[in-house]
């Protein structure tokens, strides 16, 4: 039983091997030389702009909070989905009732201004 | 295979956290994600019993909660938002005009 | 789902459409008269669906995958969602000019959150019961910090959202617990359970189940202990929302429990009775004796409104026949009673300045005779003396505790009665018996208004002196429960 994990086990093994291999041969072979970029938690190339406690715009509010509500309604299409062909055209309608529903919503949010940005 | 009944205790120590949190903390986003927790922990609890009792109720019951709770979410923002714009703070201490 | 059943759900579809045209026409008219004429549509809505309901009578019809069922017990509770809207919302027209609240939304949202009303005095599955709570309550949260420039609005809305969040969590794991010990989310498929399984075989979650429920109801009708919230939001609220929720979510919770306790867990009637026996005593004394110290009217009618859930639940405990029907009636008639109290306060309110301490009704009888004629009748009938609709409803309530053999519970309710006398009839004395300190301002009433306060009198009157065929109603609704 045990038998079968056998070639995981070499697996690990081997992978754990070469990456304490390259840790240690660099450590070993590799030459130091910090400068401040080399030192910065992250590095990438390009330099971070401001730090990390930017204030945001109190619209983004506004959208996380229209985000939440419309991407939470795809939950009911998946089920929807699945047994679409089950429900047949009793389904269709009813989706399209509730589709219609976030449609009043979502041109009411429009309407009123939230999608703007500025 | 896990016990089903440990699922329902983990949910169970989850909402308990989520209760101590919304009656201990001050601070009103704080408290809502507590409050959040304990949906979640609900929401948990129903997808355990759901594969425990065999039943499709649990599972929808969880979609439905999660909408709620989105719904409440957007609510709660606007009015902690509401609160920030009147006093520049949403540490619930500092809202104590109505009392008596 | 055929076209019968599709008619089951005409009321909501009336209701549900016109929220969704308001909201629409309150996007895209933005001045001030256009929210007058979106009150005025408002109202049309509730006719459309007052008519509709004549259709189901004498029928119970299950929709939703019987979800939800249309029976004489739901028509009852949504006409008097409708009485609650029409006075409301006749009140509103003018007070949401005074304080400024120039948006359709207002209206939308009082519609939506009676759609959630209706769906919970008429769900029979637990999930549906769940939504409708969280659709009811949801829009009263943003109702309640409607007057955004009013620090004492947006608190309340903090706090009634917070705390109703976190109770409806508990409610929510109740739900969860009834569902894992009883595998089931109908009422029928829960009550067949626990009918069919013997008591000790059950699962000791039920127990834990029905008392987070109970949690989340008690928060909901305002009861001792979960009552704190309740004066803080009721009177940072705008006064025509406080009215609104104070009638509304306490009947529509009324409705659900009633229905749930009394058709699911009727087995366990003796073993929650004790519980909610203590519960009713001290939400009743709690409510009435804080009520005695209140200067300010708003808030004394806040205890007050415990103080009476504090009544709704002993007609609970009593739990007969007579019991029941009484929480419908009681509740129609809190409804007339209590709104037009509160239409008074809005006529009387002007912005930023909002008139409701106590001070502000001495000598209102000499300038105003029949404002206040109006609002000592709403007085006398939340007090329970004859001839008002307040004085039948205690009648039936205390009668009913009687019956179930349950003399204390009547004596307590009574003595609380007699408590409650003290600080109603303060108001009235201070509007006939006390010079104003200084002068009165000059009120100004609108027709709506004025339509509003008199068909609550006429309500209150009503019910008062011709009981007889509301209480017949209620009966009948009671038997058709399930």
């Amino acid at each position: 039983m045990l038998r079968a994990y056998l070639p995981i086990l070499i697996l690990f093994l081997v992978a754990f091997g070469f990456a304490a291999f390259a840790v240690v041969a660099s450590y070993l072979l590799g030459q130091r030389k910090p400068t401040r970029v080399k030192i910065a938690p992250y590095e990438c190339g390009i330099s971070t702009p401001g730090y990390g406690k930017t204030r945001i715009p109190l619209r983004y509010y506004t959208v996380a909070m229209l985000f939440l509500l419309f991407d939470l309604e795809v939950v009911f299409l998946y089920p929807w989905a699945v047994t679409y062909k089950k429900l047949g055209l009793f389904g269709l309608v009813e989706m399209m009732v509730f589709i219609g529903i976030l449609l009043v919503g979502y041109v009411y949010v429009w309407k009123k201004g939230a999608l703007e940005w500025d | 295979m896990i016990p089903v009944q440990l699922y329902f205790v983990v949910s169970a120590i989850l909402f308990v956290i989520g209760v101590i949190g919304a009656l201990t903390r001050r601070n009103a986003i704080v408290v809502f994600m507590s409050i959040e927790m304990m949906l979640n922990a609900v929401n948990l609890t129903l997808i355990a019993a759901s594969s425990y009792l065999h039943s499709i109720d649990g599972v929808m019951f969880v979609f439905f909660v999660m909408t709620v709770a989105a719904a409440e979410a957007a609510v709660g923002l606007a009015i902690f938002l509401m609160m920030y714009r009147k006093k520049d703070t949403i540490k619930l201490d500092e809202f104590n005009l109505l009392k008596g | 789902m055929n076209l019968n059943q599709i008619m089951t759900l005409l009321p909501l579809i009336i209701l549900a459409s016109f929220a969704m045209g308001i909201l629409l026409i309150g996007a895209f008219a933005k001045n001030a008269k256009g929210t007058s004429t979106i009150g005025y549509i408002a109202l049309a809505s509730m006719v459309f669906v007052f008519l509709s309901l004549f259709l189901f009578v004498g029928k119970g019809k299950m929709a939703f995958g019987s979800m939800m069922r249309m029976d004489v017990y739901s028509i009852f509770f949504n006409l008097v969602f409708v009485v609650i809207g029409v006075l409301t919302i006749l009140a509103s027209i003018s007070y949401v000019k005074i304080t400024g609240i120039h948006s359709g939304e207002y209206y939308a949202l009082i519609l939506f959150s009676m759609i959630g009303m209706m769906l919970m005095a008429s769900s029979t599955n637990l999930v549906m019961l769940f939504i409708s709570l969280e659709m009811m309550s949801i829009p009263i949260y943003i109702m309640a910090g409607f007057l955004r420039n009013d620090d004492r609005s947006i608190e309340a809305s903090m706090k009634y959202f917070l705390l109703g969040a976190f109770a409806s969590g508990f409610f929510l794991y109740g739900l969860t617990l009834i569902y894992i010990s009883t595998g089931a989310t109908s009422y029928q498929a829960i009550a067949n359970f626990i009918a069919g399984t013997q008591r000790w075989n059950l699962s000791k979650l039920i127990w834990v189940g029905i008392a987070f429920i109970t949690i989340g109801f008690g928060f909901k009708v305002a009861a001792f202990p979960f009552h704190a919230w309740t004066p803080d939001v009721y009177e940072g609220a705008p006064t025509s929302v406080t009215a609104y929720m104070a009638t509304g979510v306490k009947a529509a919770a009324f409705a659900a429990l009633v229905r749930i306790f009394f058709s699911v867990f009727s087995p366990f009637q003796h073993d929650w009775t004790s519980i909610m026996w203590l519960i009713a005593v001290l939400t009743m004394t709690v409510g009435n004796f804080t009520a005695l110290v209140q200067k300010n009217v708003k808030r004394m009618l806040a205890y007050s409104s415990i103080a009476h859930a504090g009544y709704l639940l002993v007609a609970f405990v009593a739990g007969n026949a007579m019991g029941r029907s009484s929480i419908l009636f009681y509740l129609l008639a809190y409804a007339f009673m209590n709104i037009g109290a509160f239409t008074i306060l809005m006529v009387m309110a002007k912005k930023n300045d909002y008139h409701e301490d106590l001070d502000s009704f001495a000598g209102l009888g000499f300038k105003y005779p029949l404002t206040a004629l109006a609002m000592s009748v709403f007085m006398f009938s939340m007090a329970g003396i004859p001839p008002t609709a307040g004085f039948i409803g205690k009648f039936y309530i205390f009668s009913a505790a009687v019956k179930s053999h349950d003399y204390w519970l009547a004596v307590i309710g009574v003595l609380n009665s007699a408590v409650s006398v003290y600080y109603y009839l303060r108001v009235v004395v201070y509007m006939y018996f006390k010079e104003p300190e200084e002068e009165i301002p000059t009120y100004r009433f609108s027709a709506p208004t004025v339509f509003s306060i008199v068909l609550a009198v006429w309500g209150v009157l009503q019910l008062g002196i011709l009981p007889g065929d509301i209480l017949n109603i209620a009966r009948h609704s009671i038997m058709a429960l399930m």
